[in-house]
C-alpha cells in the first residue's frame, strides 16, 4: 500500500494541522510516513503546500513525482489548481470552494470552479460555511479532512484519535469541536 | 516507546542531545531555525541545563561554541547558508585551531531560494576550510549524523559540518533513537596554545590540518554515510549526494539496475569514486545544490565527456532537485504528468499580515518621501522586505543582514541625500550597529528607521537580541539624543509619524527613528500561551 497526497492552501489556513493529523494517524497504524512542509516566508499569506506520503514499506523521496498523487486536498479553490500537475490520472480532489481573496488579481471564481469541475473525481465542498455553521470557523481544515477521510487508507477512528492527540493540549472542548467538524465533513460527500 | 516522527532538523537536534551536547549556539534563519528551537523546548535539554539561548548573530554564535569546545564540552552551531558568510571568519580559523570538545556546524542550505536571498552550497565552504562534512540523505541519517560528526570531531580534533537542505530540514519521517552518551566534563586543552593563531603557531596548525586530509579521506571510504551499491547495467553509474539519493531510488522502486555511489560524507571517498568511474561507461552526478562533485570529476581541461549532471544540461544548473527532474536526467520518458496548471491561476506571493506594524510605517514613510525623487530607501532582511511588493513599493534594496544602514551611508557619501535605511530590530542587533557607528563617525545624512516589532518575526517570533536597548544603543554609538525618535506605527498615528519622519529626513546628520509596535503574530501567540 502506498498513498501520496498534496495538501494545499494559503499560509495561516491550517495546512500543517491537517498534515499532522494524517501523519499521527498513519504512524499510529504502524505505517511509514514522509511529510514535506513549507516553513518561512510563504507562511506569510503566500501559497503553501505539503507533500504527504504514507506506505506500508519504507518511502524514499520526501517529494511526490508529477502525476503520482492519489489525492489533492486543498483549503482554497485556486490553490488546488496550482498543484494539478502532481495529480495521478485517477487522483481525487477534495477542496474547499471558498476563496481566500488576499491578492488584488484573484481570478473570476466561477472560472476557477469550472476549471476544478473538469476533473472527474473532484469534490468541492463549502468547508468554510460548514465550519461557520458549527460556530467553529477555524475548523474548516477539519471539515475537509473529514471529507477526505472517505478516500484515505486510514480508519476514521484512527483519524479522530489523531485529532484528539493534536488538540489535546487545548482541552476537551476544543477536541470535541474539531471532531464534530471532522464528522460534518465526512457526511457531506459521497465517495465516487 | 511512542513514535518519533521529527522534521529532519528535529532529528538532528535530538541526535545532538543524545550524543552528549552541552550547548547549541545559533541565530534563526530558514531553513535552520527548528534545530535550535527543538533543543530550547526539549524538557530533557532543560533538565540537563543545555545552553540554548539565541546569539546576536552567526559569528558570535560560532565563537561562543568554539569557547565551549575549548573548555572540553560538545557544542553545536546552527545557521542558514548565508549565515555562514557572516561566520566565515571563525569558521575558517577554527579549522586551524582545531577543537577540544566536539564541535559541529549544522548549516542548512536553501536551494531554490524558498526563503533566502541567494543560493549557496555550503559543501564548498567545508572544502575551502579543509574540514569533513556529512550530508544526511534522510531523517534517520540526520539523527545519526550528529553522533558521527561529534565522534569525527573529537577523533581528529576538527570542527565537522553537517550540511542540511530545505527538503530534509522541513520533512518528517520516523526515526529510531540510540542509547544516549553522557556530556563531557569541563576540561582545558592539553596544549594551552592550541587556540593561539599567532603566525609562528598557525604555520604548524596549517601543516597539521593538511596532514589530516588523508585521514579524512580514509574515514570517508569507510563511512556508513557513503555506500557503493552494485548493479548489472554498467552503461551508466550514478553518484547521488545527500537527498538526491532518495529521488534516484524513487524512480526505481524495485532497485536501481545501475551501480550507485551514495555520498553522505566528504571529502569524497576517492577509491569508491574511482571504482564507479572505472566500472561504468557514463557517470551521472546528482547533487542538491551546486555541481561540486561534478566539477571535480570533470577535471578541466581533461574532461572525458563521460560525466553528466548540472553542467551539461542533464539537470537544471540552479534550484533544488526532485524525482521528476532526476527521471528526466535518467532519460526516462516523462509521461506521467497529465494535467497542466490552468491559465486562470494567479500568483500568490507572501505578504505583510493584516494589521502588521510595518505596513503603517511604510505608509508613513512613503508619504514623507513624496516630495523627494524615488529610489532612496535601502532595506534589509526580514518580514519588512515584503514592503517591496504592491501596494507599498517602498524599498530599493535587500542584500544582506545590516546592509541597509551601510548602503544608505555609501549612497549618501555619493550625494544621495536624504538616504533612508529600513531595518528590523533583530537585524539591527545582528549587523546594523557597526554600520551605524560608521555613519555617526562620518556624520552621514542618513535616516535609519528601526522597525522594532520586538521579535525576530520572519523565522517565527524568536527573541531579538537588542530588545529594550535600542535607544541606548543608538545614543551610545553617538547618535544625538534629539535625533533618536520613537514612533508608534498605528493608523491613528499616521499624521504624527509622517511629521517625525519628514523632520528627520530634513536633518543633515544621522537620525534613528524607532517604529515600535509588537508583531501581531507574536502578540497573538503570547495571548494563547
Amino acid at each position: 500500500m502506498k498513498y501520496d497526497m498534496i495538501l494545499a492552501g494559503v499560509g495561516g489556513q491550517g495546512v500543517l494541522s491537517i498534515a499532522a493529523a494524517i501523519g499521527l494517524a498513519a504512524v499510529g497504524e504502524g505505517l511509514h510516513l514522509k511529510q514535506a512542509e513549507v516553513h518561512g516566508m510563504s507562511q506569510r499569506g503566500g501559497a503553501v503546500q505539503s507533500h504527504l506520503r504514507i506506505a506500508d514499506r519504507p518511502i524514499h523521496s520526501d517529494l511526490i513525482s508529477e502525476g503520482q498523487a492519489d489525492m489533492l486536498l486543498s483549503l482554497e479553490p485556486m490553490e488546488t489548481l496550482r498543484y494539478v500537475p502532481f495529480l495521478a490520472p485517477d487522483g481525487v480532489i477534495v477542496a474547499d470552494r471558498a476563496p481566500v481573496l488576499n491578492i488584488p488579481d484573484y481570478p473570476d471564481l466561477d472560472a476557477v470552479l469550472a476549471a476544478l469541475r473538469q476533473f472527474p473525481r473532484a469534490h468541492l465542498l463549502d468547508a468554510t460555511g460548514i465550519a461557520q455553521e458549527l460556530r467553529n470557523a477555524r475548523a474548516s481544515n477539519m471539515v475537509l479532512l473529514g471529507a477526505a477521510s472517505l478516500f484515505l487508507p486510514l480508519e476514521a477512528s484512527a483519524l479522530e484519535a489523531a485529532i484528539a492527540q493534536l488538540f489535546g493540549r487545548k482541552g476537551e472542548a476544543v477536541v470535541s469541536k474539531n471532531v464534530e467538524a471532522f464528522r460534518a465533513g465526512r457526511s457531506v460527500i459521497q465517495p465516487a | 516507546m511512542t513514535a518519533f516522527v521529527p522534521l529532519g532538523n528535529e532529528a538532528l537536534a535530538q541526535g545532538a542531545l543524545d550524543a552528549g551536547l552541552s550547548g547549541v549556539y545559533a541565530y534563526p534563519g530558514t531553513p535552520s531555525t527548528e534545530i535550535t528551537e527543538y533543543i530550547q523546548r526539549s524538557p530533557e535539554a532543560q533538565s540537563r541545563g543545555v545552553k540554548s539561548a539565541w546569539a546576536a548573530n552567526e559569528k558570535t554564535a560560532m565563537e561562543a561554541a568554539l569557547g565551549m569546545s575549548y573548555a572540553g564540552k560538545r557544542a553545536l552551531v546552527c545557521m542558514k547558508h548565508v549565515g555562514l558568510n557572516v561566520a566565515a571568519d571563525p569558521f575558517m580559523n577554527s579549522a586551524f585551531t582545531g577543537v577540544h570538545g566536539g564541535l559541529v556546524y549544522a548549516i542548512a542550505d536553501d536551494p531554490s531560494m524558498h526563503s533566502s536571498q541567494n543560493e549557496q552550497d555550503s559543501r564548498f565552504f567545508a572544502k575551502f576550510a579543509l574540514i569533513p562534512a556529512i550530508e544526511p540523505a534522510n531523517q534517520q541519517e540526520a539523527y545519526d549524523a550528529a553522533f558521527h560528526a561529534f565522534e569525527l570531531s573529537e577523533k581528529h580534533e576538527i570542527p565537522v559540518m553537517v550540511r542540511m537542505t530545505t527538503r530534509l530540514s522541513h520533512s518528517r519521517a520516523d526515526v529510531r533513537r540510540r542509547e544516549p552518551l553522557p556530556e563531557n566534563a569541563l576540561a582545558l586543552p592539553r596544549d594551552l596554545l592550541q587556540f593561539v593563531l599567532l603566525p609562528a603557531i598557525a604555520w604548524h596548525k596549517y601543516a597539521d590540518l593538511l596532514a589530516k586530509q588523508d585521514e579524512f579521506v580514509a574515514d570517508s571510504e569507510a563511512s556508513p554515510f557513503n555506500r557503493y551499491e552494485d548493479g548489472p547495467d554498467t552503461s551508466l553509474g550514478i553518484i547521488a549526494c545527500g537527498i538526491s539519493y532518495n529521488y534516484l531510488m524513487e524512480n526505481f522502486p524495485d532497485g536501481c539496475p545501475h551501480p550507485v555511489l551514495k555520498i553522505g560524507q566528504y571529502p569524497l571517498p576517492q577509491a569508491l569514486v574511482a571504482r564507479l568511474v572505472e566500472a561504468c561507461d557514463q557517470v551521472l552526478v546528482l547533487e542538491e545544490g551546486m555541481p561540486l562533485v561534478e566539477e571535480m570529476l570533470r577535471g578541466y581541461p581533461f574532461d572525458s565527456g563521460r560525466v553528466h549532471g548540472r553542467l551539461d544540461g542533464h539537470l537544471p544548473r540552479a534550484g533544488e532537485l526532485n524525482p521528476t527532474l532526476v527521471a528526466r536526467a535518467l532519460g526516462r520518458e516523462d509521461s506521467r504528468r497529465l494535467f497542466e496548471v490552468p491559465s486562470v491561476v494567479a500568483e500568490r506571493p507572501p505578504q505583510l499580515c493584516q494589521g502588521c506594524p510595518h505596513a503603517d510605517t511604510y505608509r508613513a514613510l512613503n508619504e514623507a518621501l513624496e516630495s523627494y525623487s524615488k529610489g532612496r530607501v535601502f532595506s534589509d532582511i526580514g518580514c519588512y522586505t515584503l514592503g517591496v511588493l504592491p501596494p507599498f513599493n517602498a524599498i530599493n534594496s535587500c542584500v544582506d543582514m545590516g546592509a541597509s544602514v551601510t548602503m544608505a551611508k555609501g549612497a549618501a557619501d555619493a550625494g544621495l541625500v536624504p538616504a533612508v535605511a529600513v531595518i528590523g530590530d533583530s537585524t539591527f542587533s545582528h549587523s546594523g550597529m557597526t554600520g551605524l557607528l560608521d555613519a555617526v563617525n562620518a556624520h552621514s545624512p542618513v535616516t535609519v528607521i528601526i522597525m522594532d516589532n520586538l521579535t525576530t518575526a520572519m523565522t517565527g517570533g524568536q527573541e531579538s537580541a537588542g530588545q529594550g536597548h535600542l535607544e541606548a544603543i543608538a545614543v551610545g554609538l553617538g547618535v544625538e539624543e534629539e535625533h533618536v525618535r520613537v514612533i508608534t506605527p498605528l493608523p491613528r498615528q499616521h499624521e504624527a509619524n509622517v511629521g517625525v519622519i519628514s523632520e528627520e529626513l530634513g536633518y543633515e546628520g544621522v537620525s534613528v527613528i524607532i517604529a515600535r509596535r509588537e508583531c501581531i503574530e507574536t502578540a497573538k501567540r503570547k495571548r494563547k500561551a
